[in-house]
């Protein structure tokens, strides 16, 4: 019988179960049940039967006001981003979740093929088109750049630069030279062991510090540079036990087979660790998209800067319930949809 | 041959590394010094010894706008212990009570437990600072309309008036009863089990441990009666004064870490308990145990294994991450120290380092107390 059927039948018998309950679980079922509608009734009053989305003036209704994010939803997704200029930032989100696609869909050798043009180009790419000056566009200032635009450009540029770091730093981890090994364990322990407020701050503070005097570095630069090496810390763990994780005897065929040292690893070892940790790879962008929210206190305005900066507007006082629900609305959206796909990657591996 | 050839090229290797990092760092202490200079900033520790001159609105231990800058440190990083401290607490029970409901048999609370977790899970911490803060408790009345709870117990915008008492030392004397109390009766209660070990049967006192933690601090208690004597809150003109006020980023920032690392923590539980074989579970009801027994005496030291060091590292998240609170305002660590102290005295990298330094000591004090605990709990694991 396959898996499948097992399932369903499985699911049958709970079901059995729950028809056949004795009286008093059912009456705990069902007061509970009442307790949960009492709940959430006046919520969905309140958020969708009171509403009001017509117009761009401030509500009279008791229920949610809509309009206030209808009016504001496109600082939401790009910030202060010049208007005329929008089809740039589309554009290179475009871009990116063509490349994810590729990724996810290609086979291995051919991503192995891509990625690092991928990671080095994209990030640049983008980098280029939104701000303007290197392609002869007008040229928009990182300041202006923000909303739901910055979280994604955060997450999927520190991601580009961290993972390369973080294989390093696993392949460190378990090298047999001593101080390379130690080095990396140091490395890796100390960004695992700060919160990402404190790495903001230091990377807003110290890295002007560390250049030569004279030198600007851009405050998005910093935070990229921040949030990078934090990630790589995490990821080279996660890519560590995945390593971990390959039988000793994959290496040893490969050397027998004749292969060297790269091909063992790039070709044998290495695909079947990263296959193992998707998933683990996955929850880490989860993580990644959440924190980026906390550029919030280094003065940028990513999605939850704006809805804050919103809620502050005189003219539309009162409504943070709706900024935020509205906010927390986009992020569980992204967050949920790739927990699934995680869930689905490792339901398909187990097959 | 070959093998000195890999030796020499490892050397080769690591000398390589060994200078690129010298060269790193030496050119970036270089340029910090430059730039220092250029500012006018002496390096070293001197300036903890400055008055800081600003106010902290919440303080455990005794400050003041004339006290030094290490002061302000020692009050960011008490502080930052508070909140961890507490929100562990709840949200280790809080978690549990959420496991368990989302492997009740009852499928209303299996969702409720489920849309907890996937709701909190998904959504970033600091928003859910935000949301307790700038939404939940601005919401609260005026100090003239405040909610009472009983006589002695007020919330309203400015926070949660609770009775306090007046002596403290007092109080500490009844908690180190307290905790002498608990002490000697656990020794008192592994005497009785090794008694019944080599007897069969418990001595007549095996009532005595679970007796002593409770009378030790009553009899404190009975003793200090006169020095223990709480301050109620009162109405004086628009607020409450007397007694202790708990300010409301306080509250916020307890609540969303408490609420956002029990979803975690419930994840963590759950799994761990629905990683014990079922054969397990079948074998002790086989045996006659009854299922709060087979929970308790089965499943649950089982999962103990599989909890702990997941656990020890949301533990250790929830630390870094009450550093949150300083998005709120929260006088913790990273705002008091890496924020202000910092502005007001420019000593960026004594500073940095300090608060870097403080919760790396305490993630590796943390992992290393949990680690020891842990090699005491599975011994009773079958390798």
């Amino acid at each position: 019988m396959s898996e499948l059927r097992v399932l369903k039948r499985v699911k049958k018998i709970d079901r059995a179960a729950w028809f056949g309950q004795t009286t008093l679980q059912k009456v705990i079922n069902g007061v509970l049940i009442l307790l949960l509608l009492a709940c959430l009734v006046p919520v969905f009053k309140w958020a969708v039967i009171d509403a009001q989305i017509r117009g761009s003036e401030r509500c009279v209704t008791e229920g949610a006001c809509w309009v206030f994010i209808k009016v504001r939803l496109l600082t939401f997704a790009f910030g202060f981003y010049e208007t005329h200029e929008l089809w740039r930032p589309v554009f290179v989100l475009s871009m990116w979740t063509l490349a994810l696609v590729t990724i996810f869909r290609a086979s291995y050798n051919f991503t192995l093929k891509i990625l690092p043009f991928f990671i080095t180009l994209l990030p640049l790419l983008s980098w280029g088109l939104l701000d303007g000056r290197w392609f002869g566009l007008p040229y928009i200032e990182t300041a202006k750049w923000g909303g739901l635009l910055l979280s994604l450009m955060i997450t999927l540029v520190s991601l580009s630069m961290a993972f390369p770091l973080g294989l390093l730093l696993a392949l460190g981890r378990m090298s047999r030279l001593p101080l390379i090994k130690a080095g990396s364990v140091a490395f890796i322990e100390l960004w695992r062991g700060v919160p990402l407020i404190a790495v903001l701050f230091m990377s807003s503070v110290m890295l002007p510090l560390v250049l030569p005097p004279g030198t600007e570095v851009d405050k998005l630069i910093r935070v990229f540079v921040g949030v990078s090496l934090f990630t790589s810390a995490y990821l080279a763990e996660v890519i560590r036990s995945g390593l971990n994780g390959v039988p000793k005897g994959q290496g040893e065929a490969a050397s027998a087979l004749g292969l060297g040292a790269r091909q063992r690893l790039f070709l044998v070892v290495l695909p079947q660790a990263l296959q193992a940790v998707i998933p683990s790879l996955v929850n880490s962008c989860i993580s990644l998209f959440k924190d980026t929210s906390l550029v919030v206190v280094v003065g940028m305005f990513d999605l939850l800067g704006t809805v804050q900066q919103a809620n502050t507007d005189p003219y539309w006082l009162g409504y943070s319930t709706e900024g935020y629900m509205f906010a927390g609305l986009i992020y569980w959206g992204v967050c949920f949809a790739l927990s699934r796909f995680s869930l689905q990657l490792e339901k398909v591996r187990n097959v | 041959m070959k093998k000195t050839n890999s030796m020499v090229k490892g050397l080769i290797v690591q000398g390589l590394f060994f200078i690129v990092i010298l060269l790193t760092v030496g050119f970036a202490v270089h340029n910090v010094s430059i730039q220092l200079a250029a500012r006018g900033i002496s390096s070293g520790f001197d300036f903890l010894k400055n008055q800081a001159g600003f106010g902290i609105s919440f303080h455990l231990i005794p400050y003041a706008e004339t006290s030094s800058l290490g002061r302000v440190f020692l009050v960011g990083a008490v502080n930052t212990l508070f909140i961890s401290v507490i929100s562990i607490v709840l949200a280790s029970i809080i978690g549990l009570l959420i496991a368990l409901a989302r492997l009740s048999s009852l499928p209303v609370l299996k969702a409720i437990g489920f849309a907890y977790v996937e709701t909190l899970r998904n959504v970033p911490l600091l928003l859910q600072f935000f949301v307790w803060y700038f939404a939940v408790l601005r919401q609260l009345p005026m100090p003239l309309e405040s909610w009472h709870f009983g006589k002695y117990v007020f919330l309203n915008i400015r926070g949660l008036y609770i009775p306090f008492p007046q002596d403290l030392s007092a109080v500490w004397i009844v908690i180190a009863a307290l905790l002498v109390g608990l002490i000697v009766g656990h020794f008192l209660r592994s005497k009785a089990r090794t008694i019944r070990m080599e007897n069969g049967h418990f001595p007549r006192w095996h009532l005595v441990p679970f007796v002593v933690p409770l009378l030790v601090p009553f009899v404190a208690l009975v003793y200090l009666r006169s020095r223990v004597q709480f301050e109620t809150p009162f109405l004086e003109g628009f607020n409450y004064s007397g007694g202790a006020q708990v300010i409301p980023e306080l509250i916020a920032a307890i609540a969303a870490l408490s609420l956002y690392t029990a979803a975690f923590i419930a994840e963590i539980i759950r799994g761990a308990i629905q990683a014990v074989s079922g054969h397990q579970r079948e074998a002790a009801l086989a045996l006659g145990m009854r299922p709060r027994q087979v929970l308790a005496r089965i499943v649950f030291p089982q999962a103990l294994g599989h909890i702990i060091p997941p656990l020890t590292s949301q533990y250790l998240n929830l630390i870094k991450n009450s550093s949150l609170a300083a998005a709120i305002a929260f006088p913790e660590l990273v705002l008091l120290f890496a924020g202000t102290s910092l502005n007001v005295s420019g000593q960026a990298v004594e500073i940095m380092a300090m608060t870097l330094g403080f919760y790396l000591v305490v993630s590796l004090s943390v992992s290393a107390l949990i680690n020891l605990y842990q090699a005491r709990a599975l011994r009773y694991e079958r390798a």
